[in-house]
């Protein structure tokens, strides 16, 4: 039936340009968020949701199941990857301000 | 087309700013991590020139475990970067770099023009050569002889860092979700090794690539405290690290002893010989890999 396969590719293009919108902001807020909690925030998020909806859109143009199924194991994996990256960077960040913050506490309590 | 053109322009420009940045930078750490960013992008580079073999293998080795190395030596070391070279100094690098991209230029220029006779040549040979990729028959039968000296490499390479240092690296236990997220990840390394070795005969893929990824895993679970540091007193490593070269030696060694001649299979020998250097090779690569990067724990004998 030709008549799903023009409707399906027409669908598509709202998943594909929302996707790429979703990976532009991402980016956007990676560059010009103020501190690593935020930008992490923005890529992540931005990105996961964007990548997410490349995938649906380009499945929505892919003519085989093993491709669509490939590609949904893909996002799965980015998907987990970067919730994992995000909480490890943070955690790192986090930590490191502490550190900073007591050290600069001891410094102060022997200043005076 | 041109949106291709477009694509391509911006990887080949984000090449060249990438590796000027990585050369030019004043930190160490935004040095490695411009460079780790520029080998990925180097994959996608000769995925687009249709060579899946290297992207695979600059994906793993060049971006990946290459990152992770010198990460580690930044760790280990408190060098600062030194002073700036000299103007003379730089019109020499010029000079020869500009020599280097001529000579690169003759060479590569043959391919644009197609007229290459390789190609062609391994393409008729290929039904004999007992595999059907290409760049497989290549590495493992036409040219067999150089790879055997590339795991005489890398294993030379071993043994050199070997006599540089016996520090470890002081590592923080590891948090829960790291080692969970290892623990979720170990098997689809193995998976995707495991996957790359067999699909190497029909398909890109292979011994260094599937050695590589599964590299990473060990590495992966080493850092995340779960593997203790491999030890070079074990025999087990021992016997890995050197099984690739010896089996790859013996079949040479078989081959021209009863055969036609150094590393020259006989016809109907030719594909099982390939898989079973390649297996070997592979145990090889990921252990010698793995003993690069994380080393091991050389306690003061008592």
């Amino acid at each position: 039936m030709p008549e799903l396969t023009v409707w399906m590719s027409w669908l598509s293009w709202p998943f594909l340009l929302g996707g790429v919108f979703f990976f532009l902001a991402g980016t956007l807020g990676l560059l010009r968020f103020p501190d690593v909690y935020s930008r992490l925030h923005a890529v992540t998020k931005a990105d996961t949701l964007g990548l997410g909806l490349l995938v649906a859109g380009l499945s929505l143009r892919s003519d085989s199941w093993q491709s669509v199924g490939l590609m949904i194991m893909v996002w799965l994996l980015v998907m987990a990857s970067g919730a994992t990256a995000c909480q490890l960077l943070a955690r790192y960040q986090r930590e490191a301000e502490s550190s900073k913050a007591t050290t600069e506490h001891r410094q102060a309590n022997d200043a005076r | 087309m041109p949106a291709e053109l477009i694509f391509d322009g911006i990887l080949i420009l984000l090449l060249l700013m990438l590796a000027g940045g990585a050369l030019h930078v004043r930190s160490l750490y935004n040095a490695i991590v411009l460079f780790i960013v520029f080998g990925l992008l180097l994959a996608l580079t000769w995925a687009r020139l249709g060579a899946v073999d290297l992207a695979l293998a600059e994906a793993a080795i060049g971006a990946g475990l290459i990152g992770v190395m010198l990460l580690a030596a930044l760790a280990r070391s408190d060098a600062e970067p030194g002073p700036r070279s000299g103007r003379a100094a730089i019109i020499v690098s010029l000079g020869l770099g500009g020599l280097l991209v001529a000579m690169l230029t003759r060479a590569v220029w043959p391919l644009a023009q197609n007229t290459a006779a390789l190609p062609d040549m391994v393409e008729i040979q290929l039904a004999a050569s007992g595999v059907s990729h290409p760049v497989t028959a290549v590495l493992l039968n036409f040219r067999g002889w150089d790879t055997l000296l590339e795991l005489v490499v890398l294993l030379l390479a071993l043994l050199g860092v070997r006599q540089l240092g016996r520090t470890t690296m002081q590592l923080p236990t590891a948090w829960p979700i790291l080692r969970a997220w290892s623990r979720l990840l170990a098997p689809l390394t193995i998976m995707i090794g495991g996957y790359l070795l067999w699909r190497g005969s029909v398909a890109p893929g292979g011994a260094f690539q599937a050695g590589a990824v599964l590299a990473a895993g060990a590495v992966m679970l080493n850092l995340a405290g779960l593997l203790p540091n491999i030890r070079w007193d074990s025999g087990l490593t021992r016997s890995l690290i050197l099984g690739g070269i010896a089996v790859f030696a013996l079949v040479a060694v078989g081959t021209h002893w009863f055969g036609a001649g150094w590393l020259d299979y006989p016809l109907n020998w030719s594909k099982p010989l390939i898989v079973l250097i390649e297996i070997a090779a592979t145990l090889s690569i990921a252990v010698s890999l793995t003993v690069l990067v994380i080393g091991e724990n050389e306690q003061p004998s008592p």
